[in-house]
């Protein structure tokens, strides 16, 4: 299985998980096994279908959109992380 | 065991002969002493590095030694240990370093880039050899925008006064709120109501009197970034929205000032640094600005006290790389940190050759 990484923004919409176990060979499949069980977080990270373009998607360390998007291959020992802006700070 | 060897005493004159006769000079003084003038061809040896470093330093015990520290009080006691540790032709300088100049004794003094009262105030860190005096002098001509005397600007601006970094900028509008003071430390009870900027030179005043706070008492906007940043060498980005994000760094780039972002979120931290157009830029990273619910303001969300402080240290401590010019920077690297498991992790982000802010159709 591979382990994805929920941001703490989003961990509210997967009842507080700090990462989740989900099956499939490429991110697209990997988050459609999540959305499948957590509605709440594909509303939140998609529109009309797609991954919204403020939440990046990493693959270990890579940035998704420097290899194949939602088809980057996954294996079961790789991490894949969900990782919206963050903007909090000075007050 | 035998007894060992008497050393001698010698007196200035003395020293000078010995030393036009090859003896080899032994300086036992300080380092920061030893930066403020030495004897050309002396070798440098701390009195407390003695044991430690003799065997490297002099491997032959039979070697003429010429030890000297600044009046002759070390150099006795130095001597003294050299011969009961098997040296065996040691001569203590009995006379002040002021007496062999007179007699015309050789001296080199390096061109003094800290006062006297700067090279004790700072004399822990000038030792490390990637600052020395030269660095010191960088951090005390180097000019620093805090953006948000907060909680991440509080310990930022706390250890770049204590460090002697010579210009600190602060950019804020707000006033101190009770609720601050869980974590944004530079701020205290009784300044409750006071703008955030005053309390901060005053903190920042007592800790580091040489360090020039200027308070900008302003929130950051479109008509005002550039003016603010225009001065500055380093930026530190505290703020708690997106909109001053983007506009930070689209500024940012436009005068290519690097920036040092650092955000958080109740147990999480984010740190990276953005060298414009070396590395990539917060555009580069998040081309499209998120929704103003992914940015929970702290009152909102809940903060943990430490978390900023140790978010607004990681800033401080890429502020020092980047004056000092050395080591490795967060620069395409954005490292995150999770107080809840203490585990620190990182990403990669690239230049976006699409960036709208410094991608390829951009000025550079």
């Amino acid at each position: 299985m591979t382990t994805v990484r929920i941001p703490p923004v989003l961990r509210e919409t997967v009842g507080g998980s700090r990462s989740l176990s989900a099956s499939g060979g490429t991110v697209d499949e990997v988050l459609a096994d999540i959305f499948a069980n957590y509605p709440a977080l594909r509303d939140r990270v998609t529109a009309d279908g797609a991954l919204s373009p403020f939440v990046n998607v990493y693959v270990n360390d890579r940035d998704v959109r420097y290899r194949d998007g939602m088809e980057t291959p996954v294996g079961p020992d790789d991490t894949v992380i969900l990782l919206p802006a963050m903007a909090g700070g000075a007050r | 065991m035998a007894p060992a060897t008497p050393f001698r005493e010698v007196s200035a004159a003395e020293a000078l002969e010995l030393a036009a006769s090859g003896w080899r000079i032994l300086d036992v003084r300080e380092p920061v002493e030893w930066n403020e003038g030495h004897i050309p061809n002396a070798t440098l040896l701390p009195l407390a590095d003695l044991s430690s470093r003799i065997a490297e330093v002099v491997p032959d015990h039979d070697a003429p030694l010429l030890v000297h520290c600044a009046v002759g009080a070390r150099s006795l006691r130095a001597s003294a240990w050299l011969v009961q540790n098997g040296y065996t032709n040691v001569a203590s300088v009995k006379a002040s370093l002021l007496d062999w100049r007179r007699l015309g004794g050789a001296w080199e003094a390096p061109e003094q880039l800290l006062t006297p009262a700067q090279q004790r105030r700072y004399s822990r860190q000038v030792l490390i050899p990637e600052i020395g005096q030269a660095g010191q002098r960088k951090l005390l001509d180097a000019k620093v925008l805090l953006i948000g005397a907060g909680g991440l600007g509080s310990p930022a601006a706390l250890y770049l006064a204590a460090s002697g970094i010579g210009t600190i900028g602060l950019v804020d509008d707000d006033v101190v709120d009770e609720s601050n003071l869980q974590r944004q430390v530079l701020h205290t009870s009784d300044r409750v109501g006071m703008p955030k900027t005053e309390s901060a030179r005053l903190t920042l005043g007592a800790l580091n009197p040489e360090t020039k706070v200027v308070e900008h008492r302003e929130r950051l906007d479109a008509d005002n970034v550039e003016r603010l940043i225009a001065g500055y060498d380093v930026i530190v980005d505290g703020t708690d929205n997106f909109d001053t994000r983007y506009l930070l760094n689209d500024a940012a780039v436009r005068l290519r000032k690097p920036v040092v972002h650092g955000s958080i979120y109740r147990w999480d931290g984010q740190v990276t640094t953005f060298v414009p157009f070396e590395g990539p830029c917060y555009r580069c990273m998040y081309p499209t600005q998120p929704p103003p619910e992914l940015a929970p303001a702290c009152d909102v969300a809940g903060v943990l006290g430490v978390l900023p402080g140790i978010a607004g240290l990681l800033q401080a401590n890429e502020v020092f790389k980047l004056v000092l010019g050395v080591g490795e920077t967060l620069a395409g690297r954005l490292l995150m940190f999770d107080a809840m498991s203490t585990e620190f992790s990182e990403v990669r982000i690239w230049r976006d050759p699409a960036c709208p802010a410094c991608g390829e159709g951009t000025i550079q």
